[in-house]
């Protein structure tokens, strides 16, 4: 790895990993001093780029990289992304299915304050959605944006410094709800320090991908950069604004949010909203449009699709947060204006899906055979599915039944297992072989295996949750003939627990899934290379006149 | 239309800006005018602040991750306003930062629970949950009585919560670790907390166990004020248009 860098890359390096370990001895003094769980996050950042100071000096004298391999793309540090996508998702899958069984058997843990299901909740939410997803997305983006602009990567140490800089992050953000940090703002937990931490990540991998776009050779920016590249903008944008505090000191960890009240409300889940937008979505699309059409090989069906659907996708979004809050103390107003562009938000949604369908025509047959393919399809159509099941969940009279119930929860994993993580394996099963240089994966056979899996566990866990959401909100609101509420509470919690075993069984499936994916990926690394590098994937040489 | 975009997605960095500018729109338009439009939260004079002992349970609320599982929310609904009380307003949480309202109910809403239980009660649910509702799956929390509450840095939470719009005065942030503990020690010298909270400021045990302010006693006391910070909510609200 470090011998993709030049001598004065690995410089730079030492000097920025120095200084880190710095920054986290100045914190685990700092904390040590307040007895604040800042010390232990101090100590998790020294050790942290302390490790990978020894990983660049340990490959400090290797060989400077040749002329000729800085005229091929740069794809190692896709490489390690992929590699630590795989290892979140099965952490963040492990945790989840814990949790799910955590519903069911309140007891099934340990006897510590780590273990309950408070501070695991968000270790799962943050490991599949940041550690997951986006290291997933790092390194698909590298991929994607290298091939798209027949132009290698502007140097070596961004790329790296994205992916170990942003998995800092995702270590700091779960390690703090183990030990009590949060903001308690969902998906956006991690505390002040960690989200300026990531501000820095996120400006250098924007910049990043401006240069690596800006060298480009091909005069069109493909579909599949505009989406990561709203992805980069406008998670930055929402990070930033939604993550406003001030810290009770610089010396501890805990920080109280600038907003309060109904303005904290609505920025919280015009933040949610678009992390599922942005993050979950324009992010995964941008995916779709690379790996779908280079698996099928088959152009995009439509490049009026495209556009209608990113701009569509780009402007209605953003005010959709506010069906999280309706018949809530936020102005109606503002609860109507939510609703509407959720509705209308199925229109772009549905291009966007129907365009990926539509691209597979004449390539069905590769549908049926090929597990890989069929897993991007599927996610399309579970794209499809649950955007339609979100704008009708958006709209106030459905809400005032679906929200606070399981079925928001069932909704979110339609999205994230059926269509994000789907779409995630199936990329990555596309992608491992192009990188690692090999004919195809190790096993064909398991990734059908996995492709079942996953599936099953999504129907399991979705149909378990819309049946649980509709009961639980009905028992809410159902009334006696006297007039009073038939129901208590509990009542509606006893009636849930068929469905949360059957929930946690549905994720154990999804989850056993993914450690197969793992095992082929290992397996698929460890043989040795056998391909040659496919006809035209190089950059157009680097002297070659810019498209901009 | 198209055309234009034939150009556009030539040029990186006007396609970046068209991103960023379409992508404002919407947050500019839902977000802002919440702070400038007046009758958006209530006005209520007599809004009590949090006792730092309050704030204090309420971090560990926070801590503890129980929005997961709890809203602090009740809808403009009926089955909520009967199962819950009256509807939350806005005001109601104009101090808190981040607001608590949730989003999941696998328990239930907690926004009006404040002197609905005992102490002992939230005592006893909280080191076992299931010996006091056995079907209950909510989990124990049973090392709460257990840990002393870090009172030591209360004045700079106090100060830090000031400087984002919550009233605290300055002889509020000089006593606010003393103040912690005088709140959950009935016996001590009450006087100067009371003072500065209010009259209807609860002053007791929480824990049951007057020699050591803990992180139960915290948390207590939170769920205990939760909805009476405020009584905005409280008299029958006329039926909206």
């Amino acid at each position: 790895m470090v011998s993709g860098l030049t001598i004065r890359e690995r410089q730079w390096s030492m000097a920025i990993l120095a200084a880190l370990a710095l920054a986290g001895l100045a914190m685990a003094a700092a904390g040590a001093g307040r007895a604040d769980p800042m010390q232990a996050h101090g100590f998790i950042v020294l050790l942290f780029s302390l490790g990978v100071f020894f990983v660049v000096l340990n490959g400090y004298t290797a060989p400077e990289p040749s002329a000729e391999s800085l005229e091929s793309y740069y794809d190692a540090p896709s490489k390690v992304g992929v590699v630590l996508a795989m290892i979140w998702a099965v952490f963040g899958m492990f945790v989840g299915d814990w949790v799910a069984w955590l519903l069911a058997f309140p007891d099934l843990t340990f006897d510590a304050a780590w273990s309950s299901f408070g501070r695991l909740r968000p270790a799962h939410t943050t490991g599949v959605i940041f550690g997951f997803g986006g290291n997933a997305l790092i390194a698909t983006s590298f991929h994607v944006m290298q091939r798209t602009s027949r132009a290698r990567l502007p140097d070596q140490f961004s790329p790296w410094f994205v992916l170990v800089g942003y998995n800092l992050f995702c270590l700091l953000a779960v390690s703090g709800y183990f030990l009590g940090i949060t903001q308690s703002k969902e998906y956006a937990e991690p505390e002040w320090y960690a989200d300026i931490w990531l501000v820095i990540v996120w400006v250098v991998y924007l910049l990043l991908y401006l240069r690596t776009l800006a060298r480009r050779k091909e005069p069109h920016i493909y579909v599949a950069n505009w989406y990561y590249l709203a992805f980069i903008l406008v998670v930055a944008l929402l990070h930033i604004v939604n993550n406003l505090a001030v810290p009770v000191s610089f010396a501890g960890a805990k920080s109280y949010s600038l907003f309060s009240g109904v303005q904290d409300a609505m920025t919280q889940w015009w933040y949610g909203h678009n992390a599922v937008a942005f993050f979950l979505t324009a992010g995964f699309l941008g995916m779709m449009y690379y790996y779908l059409p280079k698996r099928a090989g088959r152009p995009i069906y439509s490049y009026r699709m495209s556009i209608i659907g990113f701009w569509g996708i780009t402007f209605f979004y953003m005010w959709a947060g506010s069906h999280h809050l309706h018949y809530t103390a936020l102005p109606q107003w503002v609860q109507t204006l939510g609703m509407t562009f959720s509705v209308m938000l199925l229109v772009p949604s549905w291009i966007a899906a129907a365009n990926a369908l539509l691209t597979l025509n004449g390539a069905w047959d590769k549908v049926r055979d090929d597990a890989t393919l069929r897993f991007m399809m599927m996610a399309a159509i579970f794209y499809g599915l649950s955007t339609f099941e979100g704008s009708f969940m958006a709209i106030r009279s459905v809400n005032a039944l679906s929200h606070y119930t399981d079925w928001t929860i069932g909704h979110v994993h339609a999205g994230a297992m059926g269509w994000v993580a789907l779409i995630t394996f199936g990329s990555i099963y596309a992608v491992v072989p192009w990188l690692w240089k090999r004919e195809r994966m190790y096993s064909p056979a398991l990734v059908e295996v996995h492709f079942w899996l996953a599936l099953a566990g999504t129907l399991v866990y979705v149909f378990a949750m819309w049946n649980s959401g509709i009961i639980q909100g009905l028992m809410w609101r159902t009334y006696n003939d006297t007039g009073t509420l038939a129901y208590s509470f509990l009542d509606s919690m006893v009636a849930m627990h068929p469905y949360y075993v059957a929930r946690a069984i549905g994720g154990l499936l999804f989850l056993i899934g993914a450690v197969v994916g793992c095992y082929n990926i290992w397996m698929t690394i460890r043989r040795p290379a056998d391909a040659p590098v496919p006809a035209g994937d190089t950059p157009l040489p680097a002297n070659l006149q810019s498209a901009e | 239309m198209f055309g234009t975009h034939y150009r556009i997605e030539r040029k990186s960095v006007v396609l970046a800006v068209a991103i960023m500018i379409v992508a404002s729109i919407g947050g500019l338009i839902e977000i802002a005018p919440l702070f400038t439009i007046d009758d958006t939260v209530e006005n209520d004079p007599d809004m009590r602040v949090y006792t730092p002992l309050e704030l204090a349970g309420r971090n560990i609320y926070i801590r503890e991750g129980c929005y997961a599982c709890h809203s602090q929310m009740v809808r403009t609904l009926q089955d909520e306003v009967e199962r819950y009380g009256p509807y939350s307003l806005a005001v109601e949480s104009k101090y808190d930062h981040p607001m608590l309202w949730g989003s999941k109910r696998t328990g239930p809403d907690l926004a009006r629970i404040g002197g609905k239980y005992s102490d002992q009660w939230h005592t006893a649910h909280l080191n076992n949950p299931r010996a006091v509702v056995p079907q209950s799956i909510m989990p124990r929390y049973n090392w709460l009585s257990e840990s002393p509450l870090q009172t030591r840095h209360l004045g700079e939470h106090l100060r830090a919560l000031r400087a984002v719009g919550v009233p605290y005065t300055d002889e509020m942030i000089a006593h606010a670790s003393a103040d912690a503990v005088a709140q959950a020690s009935p016996d001590d010298d009450t006087k100067g907390l009371v003072n500065r909270y209010g009259e209807a400021t609860q002053v007791r045990s929480f824990d049951g166990d007057p020699r050591t302010t803990t992180e139960m006693d915290a948390l207590v006391a939170y769920l205990q004020v939760l909805g009476k910070l405020s009584n905005a909510a409280q008299p029958a609200p006329p039926p909206k248009e």
